[in-house]
């Protein structure tokens, strides 16, 4: 099969804070093929036509979440994004929302990974007793296949921002945590290893926490790799209210005998 | 002041129930209108009205809905407000205030209801 191109324009969002330069709109014409992502295009545009092109980019297979920027409106993983499914001559790239911007299309996501760390995204357990990782002994956590299920979509979020960046609230509330930092926070409620659940309901339990979302569901709608932020936060908010009965038990330690 | 200190998830677990129970007691308000035997404009002419607060049972009914709106209503509008800043003086402030306004309207509220009712 013979491989068609045709000529597209990218039209993209270019300033620069550091230099003050007033934000205007560059426009590049590219030739593209079927399999064309818009992070080709715009690789394209950088080679060839505009070196100074701002972006950031790592993996180009959508695990690293570094690409993300708002394409014809809408906020998207450029490597991720095939130029043939947006179904338009004109291609245009902007930052992402919500987020500080640095140049052209890269923002600052100082703040976006402070709500992640606030959250304290990672598994409290007090009752593992050091002495036992000390000696070799600890192998693993016996969880059933049932258990993993109860998490497992929310551990798929690879932080790209996007959902951080078509929540509403987040728009107007900078202290809102945000869709990613929420549903995290359910992912290790909901993890059977986790016991510190007392502690992160404390940390979201707040004026400007988990309550400040209205269930817009354009977290849901954006993330690329499938995880549903909207329905974390509503799970968490189960939980906080008092409606889910935490009947968690915390997962056993399986020795190397096992 | 214990009450500014109540955690989100309770004051939200207090918006919920408001929500609901005053859906509930609207609905029994509006039932009333058309179910006593009258056309809907027939009921709401004054000497109906004015006989409808002689009736405990409503004159409870609408204290009941003048609590749980103004206890929903006014958390919602705190609720917007705090979205509009982030600082402490701020929070702190429209939550006094929305307070005030809250208790302000259900105490105009029930003496209404008690010159009303005549009691």
């Amino acid at each position: 099969m013979s491989e068609e191109t045709n000529n597209i324009k990218l039209k993209v969002y270019r300033t620069n804070y550091n230099k003050e330069e007033s934000p205007h709109y560059d426009e590049f014409d590219v030739s593209v093929k079927r399999w064309t992502t818009v992070l080709d295009a715009l690789l394209d545009a950088k080679s060839y036509s505009d070196s100074s092109l701002g972006i950031r980019y790592s993996c180009r297979m959508a695990s690293c979440g570094s690409c993300g920027m708002k394409i014809n409106g809408k906020p998207r993983l450029a490597c991720y994004t095939k130029i043939s499914e947006l179904n338009d001559q004109t291609i245009v790239c902007e930052p992402l929302p919500n987020f500080p911007r640095i140049r052209d299309l890269v923002t600052d996501f100082t703040e976006f990974f402070a709500h992640h760390k606030k959250i304290e995204p990672y598994t409290h357990n007090e009752k593992v007793p050091i002495d036992v990782i000390k000696k070799d002994d600890l192998v693993e956590f016996k969880q059933t296949p049932e258990d993993v299920d109860k998490y497992l979509q929310f551990s798929y979020c690879i932080k790209c921002g996007l959902c951080y960046s078509a929540c509403p609230t987040v728009a107007t509330d900078t202290k809102f945590p945000g869709p990613q930092a929420l549903s995290q926070a359910y992912r290790y409620t909901a993890d059977n290893r986790d016991s510190g659940e007392s502690t992160r309901f404390n940390i979201v339990d707040d004026r400007h926490g988990i309550w400040r979302c209205h269930f817009a569901g354009s977290c849901s709608n954006v993330c690329p790799k499938g995880v549903d932020p909207a329905l974390g936060i509503q799970l968490l908010k189960g939980h906080l209210i008092g409606i889910t009965k935490n009947d968690k038990k915390i997962a056993t330690l399986r020795s190397k005998e096992e | 002041m214990p009450l500014l200190k109540l955690r989100e998830s309770q004051i939200m677990k207090i918006h919920y129930l408001t929500g609901i129970c005053a859906i509930f007691f609207v609905a029994i308000h509006i039932l009333f209108r058309i179910g006593m035997g009258m056309s809907f404009n027939e009921s709401l002419e004054y000497h109906n009205v004015v006989a409808n607060y002689h009736n405990i049972y409503y004159v409870i009914l609408l204290e009941l809905i003048l609590v749980f709106i103004s206890i929903h209503g006014f958390n919602g509008l705190r609720i917007i407000l705090l979205e509009l800043k982030q600082n402490q003086w701020w929070e702190s402030t429209i939550t006094i205030l929305v307070l005030a306004a809250m208790i302000g309207v259900i105490a105009y509220g029930t003496r209404t209801i008690i010159i009303g009712s005549q009691l």
